[in-house]
């Protein structure tokens, strides 16, 4: 078994690699049609590497799954991976629909700090708790996970329109927000730089620290900001932490996952900061005049779209599978959990998005700007409620 | 009623937009859909005359027109995200863990969260989901999903039953997606009507004016997934009925049988033992995540149980005959179900105390031989105990969960014997005078140190106990055929597009125009696709970009 679950490991990491050198071949689409009026083969090979990418990875899941006897969606690096693969399997079949290249530049990095990101959580093979035993983990999580990666797609296209779009000619609030909006982005990727660079580096900082009763230990990969509350160093060279996690900050790891938050919002500024310097322009004012060739009206319809079809598979995965999985567990269909909350504000949210498509004035722009807020509510889901709000979801 | 005559002959209500039968404007009405300042028209509701945009002048006009607004429906959804938000920055009261130091909300937030804490539990957010405004910001929602479908369905469903073939030239040429071409042929007219049949379209004809339409049924679809929210949240107020739905909680030691709460008698349980499982620290796939998490992650919460259905005893006042219906193991995610009951595994507590024995000796007795002994029940001790010598045991004190509180005086945790301690009175045969003894686990003092006689624990057993929740609830089918509904609605109107060509012989040549309520991309194709071989100009997209 232990073979199979490193062929798994090894096809994430191609999976990785491969997103990568696709996301390479579409940026030279851009190139290709500025240089020359015909279309190169740029796109064809990134789309071919991207579907290569796709299948390495359906490997991985499926390695995983044989290997630990339950379907690899059951705890967060997990749910995350699988996350970022629906991302790219929407991309897929977008790319076909609408045989829009740019799009692949946005959506594979997107997807690249999504699989990078879940790896910041523990990625041992976990047995399943009595409570995550039902077949419904399988239809449920893969379904919200599924819709997720189409609403997340929405972002994508909207981002790009938001960029071309964007007077950049003098600066804006609305400037200002696109520049939040790519900050955030580059500290996902300061997350993923300084991670890479401790995990090279070995550094190793143990921790104990006492919760619900026991006492576990806590393995640093970063030097200690924040230490575990309450905890105690026992690695001897090791830097004591400036402070301790704050006490209402739950779950098992805590103080491990918010010293690496703090971690990645450093890298992420220097990375941003750097980046400035040395481009003298805001990022966005970079990118727009790459972006010229594309159409805005076909990038708002397919933010819309994306919307429209990924509503229902959410409310199908996210509402009404879970709400079954929790009758058959618990008895109760909805319990008002924090996760739950936040996929019924996920879902308000997007009710909202298609209502107010309706009115004039809400197309364009402020659609860009819906999706963008709605795929912040989806990481936040993903993320911050397990980190900040504890709750039955807190596995991981 | 004004009801205006169009010039093509048709009579539409007061406050049409767009002539139900040939689509031309009609002037003096074109502010409603705000035509009048844009080049092309608002093709929402297809410029059908609305209740609320036309009358506003009763009360009840006032009310109808404020909750079929848009606008006013995204608001309510935006006030109930924020306050769905608000409510779970904090835990609710019921997520209060159970290990808290005081799981009293009055204490538990501020203790816990501070300032912000006692904010949170002072306005009442500590159980925000079941608040009445809360509620009543729910309801709102569902009022505006009937106002709001009632106004634009009806009008809408009338306008495309009478929607004909011949429009108004205006009303092609203020489409979105239009074009004009000077000359064309039979053949090519013949070509794209086979086309059209060919992208599954159905056609309309009328003196060479072609409308062709597919899909017309996803416009129903918001009406669809609106009826099926709306049966959710009637399910949802069926369910506060306790008609509709039950909710009890029992904790069953291992050995005891007792009647199921919330069944009016009718069914006993019985516990035979309850399993709790552990992952083998072993298994090399799940070692390192066993280490982790600290050594012990469990693989199965299990109780096994017997249910009983309660037959009238023949004789009034005994106890009833009790048959065995089911006998099997209730697990997560494994309930037992009987007559609309559901019985779920949902705690535990491990080795209470099921009894304890005693003995008593001489404190001088060096090797300690029983005077006599007894056992007591610990889930109904006796007030006393007759030993067979004559000696008399009282028990003074009982606490089952024995703790120092803070003051150091002794008390019981809870009620149920986790750590039982006693205070014994101890009569020697025909005397009134007692010796006082303090018994606990590990613990076994004599108060004044003057007593002759000593007791000592010799014996114990143990069991765990079950916790189970009782549940019926008969507004699940409600709440299925709700979420059905809707789950077919909005796939209905997200999946499939409504989709109209127009075309239209001029001067020799032809009007083309087309209008989708969504997917302009795939109506461009299905044009591409009905235009080729023929002469005919596409269509080009006269869409005005919002900024």
């Amino acid at each position: 078994m232990g073979d199979l679950t490193t062929i798994s490991s090894t096809m994430l990491y191609i999976t990785f690699i491969l997103y990568l050198i696709a996301t390479i071949f579409f940026a030279a689409t851009i190139k290709d049609k500025r240089t020359s009026s015909k279309k190169g083969n740029a796109g064809k090979i990134g789309i071919t590497i991207t579907i290569i990418g796709f299948l390495s990875q359906l490997t991985y899941f499926v390695t995983r799954w044989i290997a630990s006897g339950h379907v690899p969606v059951s705890n967060l690096f997990e749910f995350m991976t699988f996350f970022g693969m629906s991302l790219v399997l929407a991309f897929i079949i977008i790319y076909f629909i609408y045989d829009l290249q740019v799009l692949g530049l946005f959506a594979l990095p997107v997807a690249l700090i999504i699989i990078a990101y879940a790896s910041m959580f523990p990625t041992d093979i976990s047995p399943l708790v009595p409570s995550l035993q039902s077949h419904w983990l399988y239809i449920h999580v893969t379904t919200v996970s599924l819709a997720e990666g189409i609403l997340a797609f929405s972002f994508v296209s909207g981002l790009i329109y938001l960029i071309r779009q964007i007077d950049q000619t003098k600066s804006s609030k609305r400037t200002a927000w696109l520049e939040v909006v790519l900050y955030s982005l580059i500290v996902f990727v300061g997350f993923i730089v300084i991670t890479v660079t401790f995990n090279m580096m070995n550094y190793n900082a143990t921790f104990t620290y006492p919760t619900g009763g026991q006492t576990l230990e806590s393995n640093y990969h970063l030097p200690p900001i924040a230490g575990p509350n309450d905890g105690e160093l026992l690695t001897k060279d090791a830097n004591q932490p400036l402070f301790e996690t704050p006490a209402w900050m739950h779950g098992a790891d805590a103080g491990r996952k918010f010293n690496t938050l703090i971690w990645s919002f450093i890298t992420g500024t220097v990375l941003y900061v750097l980046l400035r310097v040395v481009l003298r322009k805001r990022i966005g004012a970079v990118i727009q005049p790459l972006l010229k060739n594309t159409k805005p009206d076909l990038l708002d319809e397919i933010t819309y779209r994306a919307v429209a079809i990924g509503f229902p598979v959410f409310t199908l995965g996210g509402l009404i599978f879970a709400a079954i999985w929790a009758q058959e567990a618990w008895g109760r269909f909805w319990g008002w959990d924090p996760k739950e909350v936040w996929a019924l504000i996920t879902w308000f949210f997007y009710a909202a998005f298609l209502h107010l498509r309706l009115s004039r004035g809400w197309h364009g722009e402020k659609s860009a700007w819906l999706a963008t807020v709605g795929f912040a509510i989806i990481m936040f889901n993903l993320v911050a409620v397990n980190l900040v709000l504890a709750g039955l979801h807190s596995y991981a | 009623m004004n009801k205006i005559k169009c010039e093509c002959g048709h009579v539409n209500p007061e406050g049409t937009v767009l002539c139900e039968s040939c689509g031309k404007p009609i002037e003096g009405n074109q502010h409603i859909d705000g035509n009048d300042k844009k080049k092309l028209l608002n093709m929402r509701y297809d410029g059908t005359a609305r209740r609320s945009q036309t009358y506003n002048k009763s009360i009840i006009d006032k009310i109808w027109s404020f909750f079929s607004s848009v606008k006013v429906g995204v608001w309510l959804i935006v006030l109930a995200l924020i306050a769905s938000a608000i409510g779970s920055i904090f835990p609710q009261e019921m997520y209060i863990p159970a290990d808290a130091p005081s799981r009293d909300p009055a204490v538990f937030y501020e203790a816990q969260y501070g300032i912000f804490g006692l904010i949170f539990y002072q306005l009442g957010f500590h159980n925000l989901y079941s608040s009445w405004w809360y509620m009543v910001l729910i309801a709102l929602i569902g009022i505006s999903l009937v106002i709001c479908s009632l106004d634009r369905f009806v009008p809408l469903y009338k306008a495309l039953k009478k929607q004909k073939a011949k429009r108004h030239e205006t009303f092609l040429r203020r489409q979105r997606l239009f074009s004009e071409t000077n000359a064309v042929t039979d053949e090519e007219i013949q070509l794209i009507k086979q086309q059209l049949k060919n992208q599954k379209y159905k056609l309309q004809e009328e003196n060479g004016h072609i409308l062709a339409e597919k899909g017309r049924f996803s416009r129903w679809g918001p009406y669809v997934n609106h009826i099926g929210l709306i049966i959710i949240l009637l399910a949802a107020i069926l369910r506060l009925t306790p008609l509709f739905y039950t909710n009890e909680y029992v904790w069953v030691r291992e050995g005891q049988q007792l009647v199921i709460p919330g069944t009016d008698g009718e069914y006993y349980i019985e516990n035979k033992d309850f399993i709790i499982e552990t992952y083998d620290k072993n298994d090399k796939k799940f070692q390192e995540a066993i280490v982790k998490e600290g050594g012990e992650i469990p693989s199965n919460f299990q109780t096994n149980a017997i249910i009983y259905k309660a037959e009238e005893s023949s004789v009034p006042g005994a106890d009833p005959d009790l048959t065995k219906i089911i006998e099997d193991s209730i697990r997560m995610n494994q309930p037992i179900q009987f007559d609309g009951y559901s019985i779920y595994q949902s705690g535990y507590q491990l080795n209470e105390f099921t009894n304890m024995t005693f003995k008593l000796h001489e404190v001088e007795d060096a090797e300690e031989k029983a005077l006599g002994s007894f056992t007591i029940d610990l889930n109904s001790p006796k007030p006393e105990y007759i030993l067979d010598n004559g000696f008399k045991v009282e028990i003074s004190k009982y606490y089952p969960d024995y703790y120092l509180n803070d003051n150091n005086i002794p008390a019981s945790k809870t009620n149920f014997p986790r750590n039982p301690a006693f205070v014994l009175l101890v009569y020697p045969p025909d005397s009134e005078e007692a010796e006082v003894s303090f018994l606990g686990i590990g613990k076994n003092i004599d108060a004044t140190g003057e007593n002759d006689y000593k007791l000592g624990i010799t014996d114990f057993e143990m069991h765990d106990v079950s916790g189970l929740a009782v549940k019926r609830d008969y507004s699940l089918p409600f709440f299925g055929l709700g979420a059905l509904i809707f789950m077919i609605g909005v796939i209905q109107g997200m999946y499939w597009q409504h989709r109209r060509i127009w075309i239209q012989p001029s001067n020799g040549g032809l009007l083309m125009a087309a209008h989708t309520n969504k997917n302009w991309f795939g109506v461009k194709k299905d044009i591409e696709k009905v235009i080729a071989g023929t002469q005919v100009n596409m269509v080009n997209d006269q869409q005005e970009l919002d900024d």
